[in-house]
């Protein structure tokens, strides 16, 4: 029978426990601490990865005034609530939960802790100390689709998609869009993954949709994976999250990089100076949210030119990426021209706009 | 040169001595890579092993942590014990979840003592029908019930991310995916105040009773054990294959979809697209850890939780990468069966002679 007690461990280390909470107690008490919760690991080169470079900027920024903590590929199930419990428990002053699925677990987590100051990415649920925020990425498909629209020979887009969320499914629709103002007869096919991070996964749905034609794959997924399929295979790509360049030199034609840093440092210096408050934050291209990395030299100075137009009228405000006319997949028209959607509906999209293949799983 | 000897019996020392060897090679292990990652190895050690166990609500934890492992792991050791391999419990846990969850939100409204009982014989009546599968296959077509039973997880998962995107979504949730929070009539009563330690802890506890009664004393569970052992004695004494099949898949179908209805009722307290960190499959781990006796697998899954706690705690106070707490946990896992070869083997100083190794057919290189 087995006869493994945890008790029998525990005598046997105590005095190894003796030393080692010496050791604990030392650590400086008066430092602001900040608290990350991560849904995949830092070393993702997508999306966690950049929400790490924001807390090494927090670092960079306080110094000494500040120690940050990160709990990385934490489920969003069940785990959550702990994790943010114990957070808080250790006495973090200001903690960030970086995925959606956190958002219940944030906000019951927050009851519990009301001198915690809060904040959640890419959720709706807002309380006295939990503020949300996220970033307008989709000003950044807007960008990419144009230059897809003009690279692709083939006339067809590949596209990996994680979960049908209104988050996911409008930069899908904003990619279209923009490809279809530059090229109306190109198509965009979405393979669903149901993943964030999974590297084979998204590796294969690549493949799958480099077979079916398509010449210039996107992601909106987390790994660089899908990026080095298309360096392999010839074909092109872009980033997702943070510059890639360096795992698809030829591939990848552009990028958008989630650049966290500067509201990362703002909420972390208010809510230090005790000027925080529970607030709703959906920047973009202007306030520098949404960022992007170096032109590939394959491309053109019209291609590059007609990027440029976009990416500046949308920080003018003369470019809207969902601006009228818009039909959907039926071909009716669900935006009149000279009208652009509300962030309302943005926020809910559930449907395809015209020029995607495919029905949206619901 | 050391040998490897079959035991003519195994070793009533190394029984209970495997275990403890393996904990210790795991802390010797731990050092080095401790050392080799640049932590103090006290603070690993006791971020490690004393955090998770440290106060009530961490100590809740575990019991929270472990419900779910214990439940599924020591229902799956019934299987394995009779030769039926059900490697899908996480599909089953699934789609008893997602039975479970249906009752919640068809009587969203209702605050009825009759609620949570309902979902509770949801969730096992789930978890039944998805390991009815496998069964129905195994018996009729004589389909591997590990393929079939593994493949279905994947079709539980999409059939939960069906429903999480469309007739169980949120009304109100802007079309996230992500059903209603359950009111409180369809959350579990908790064992302790303040923390999250649900009535499903005290289930798991009582399953273990069960199972051990069940296993050890009666008839039933004595034909199942024959029937793992030597399948064709089994046939001839008029234990039926195919009832071992039948029973021990409906058995940890309806445990493992309880488990999950336990996961979505309690901790979590709604339906989302990710229910269960793999709690199925840990399970398995479980099960051969804890030897496939059910008490064993109680310990192993307390083991395993607390392997999982203190990985969380060395990444929240030490700062380590998943990665190191992941190798941990490892390392612990692969000792404990690795000296579990004590067992039934014995090591042997041999002169070595060039033809001793051919002649040798006992031996295991």
């Amino acid at each position: 029978m087995f006869n493994f007690k945890p008790k029998h461990i525990l005598q046997s280390l105590l005095l190894v426990m003796a030393l080692g909470s010496t050791v604990l107690s030392a650590a400086t008490d008066d430092a602001f601490k900040v608290g990350f919760v991560y849904v995949g690991p830092v070393s993702d080169y997508g999306w966690t990865y950049r929400h790490d470079v924001g807390r090494k900027a927090i670092e960079a920024e306080f110094g000494d005034k500040v120690t940050t903590t990160f709990v990385e590929s934490v489920d969003e199930g069940a785990d959550a609530e702990r994790v943010l419990r114990k957070l808080a428990q250790d006495g973090h002053d200001l903690i960030f939960t970086t995925s959606f699925g956190y958002m219940n677990a944030t906000v019951k987590v927050a009851k519990s802790f009301p001198d915690v100051k809060f904040e959640h990415a890419t959720g709706y649920k807002r309380a006295e100390n939990v503020s949300t925020y996220s970033a307008r990425f989709y000003e950044g498909r807007a960008v990419l689709g144009t230059i897809a629209g003009m690279m692709t020979e083939t006339n067809t887009i590949g596209y990996i998609a994680s979960f049908p969320i209104p988050e996911v499914v409008r930069g899908i629709n904003a990619t279209a869009i923009a490809m279809r103002k530059v090229n109306p007869d190109a198509q965009i096919k979405v393979v669903w993954v149901n993943t964030w991070y999974d590297p084979a996964k998204e590796a294969d749905a690549a493949k799958t949709l480099i077979d079916q034609g398509a010449d210039i794959v996107m992601q909106h997924t987390d790994s660089p994976a899908p990026l080095q399929v298309a360096e392999e295979r010839g074909v092109l790509g872009f980033g997702q999250a943070s510059d890639m360049k360096t795992f698809a030199p030829k591939a990848q034609l552009q990028t958008i990089i989630d650049d966290w840093n500067g509201y990362y440092v703002d909420r972390t210096r208010a809510a230090m100076e005790g000027s925080w408050e529970s607030v709703d934050t959906w920047q973009g291209i202007k306030e520098g949210m949404v960022g992007f990395g170096d032109y590939n030299t394959v491309i053109s100075d019209d291609v590059k030119a007609a990027a440029e137009i976009v990416r500046s009228g949308i920080v003018g405000g003369t470019i809207h990426p969902f601006q009228g006319p818009i039909r959907n997949q039926s071909g009716e028209e669900v935006v009149a021209e000279g009208n652009v959607l509300s962030d309302e509906v943005l926020l809910g999209m559930d449907y395809y706009v015209e020029g995607i293949v495919g029905s949206l799983p619901k | 040169m050391m040998r490897l000897y079959k035991r003519s019996q195994p070793s009533k020392f190394w029984i209970y001595a495997a275990p403890l060897l393996a904990v210790v090679l795991t802390f010797l292990s731990g050092l080095l890579l401790f050392a080799l990652v640049g932590v103090s190895v006290p603070d690993a050690v006791y971020a490690f092993f004393v955090e998770p166990l440290s106060d009530r609500y961490a100590l809740a934890e575990l019991g929270v942590k472990a419900a779910p492992l214990i439940m599924i792991g020591v229902a799956l050791s019934v299987g394995f014990r009779a030769g039926v391999w059900n490697i899908g419990a996480e599909g089953q846990l699934i789609v008893g979840a997602i039975a479970g969850s249906a009752v919640a939100l068809k009587f969203y409204e209702v605050d009825a003592i009759w609620v949570l009982p309902l979902m509770c014989a949801a969730g096992v009546a789930g978890g039944m029908f998805w390991a009815a599968i496998p069964a129905l296959l195994r018996s009729v077509t004589n389909a591997s019930e590990i393929l079939t039973s593994l493949m279905l997880t994947y079709v539980a998962a999409l059939l939960l991310s069906y429903m999480v995107h469309g007739p169980m979504r949120d009304p109100d949730g802007f079309n996230f995916p992500e059903s209603r929070l359950f009111h409180d009539a369809a959350t579990l009563p908790l064992l302790l105040d303040g923390t999250r330690l649900h009535v499903g802890f005290a289930a798991a506890l009582i399953i273990v009773l069960v199972v051990w009664i069940f296993m050890s004393r009666t008839m039933a569970g004595f034909s199942l054990l024959v029937a793992g052992a030597a399948p064709r004695a089994g046939v001839f004494a008029g234990f039926g294959k195919h009832r071992a099949v039948w029973f021990s898949l409906l058995f940890a179908g309806g445990v493992a979809g309880l488990a999950g209805l336990f996961e979505v009722a309690g901790p979590i307290g709604q339906l989302l697209p990710g229910i269960s960190p793999g709690y199925g499959f840990s399970a398995i781990i479980v099960a051969f850890v804890g030897r496939l006796h059910p008490v064993g697998a109680m310990f192993a899954g307390l083991l395993l939780a607390w392997s999982y706690l203190g990985g969380e705690a060395a990444q929240i106070s030490l700062n380590l990468p998943v990665a190191v707490t992941n190798v941990f946990q490892g390392l612990l896992l692969f000792y404990l069966l690795a000296a579990d070869v004590l067992i039934l083997y014995r090591f042997t100083p041999e002169v070595v002679t060039p033809a001793s190794g051919s002649l040798n057919t006992d031996t295991v290189s």
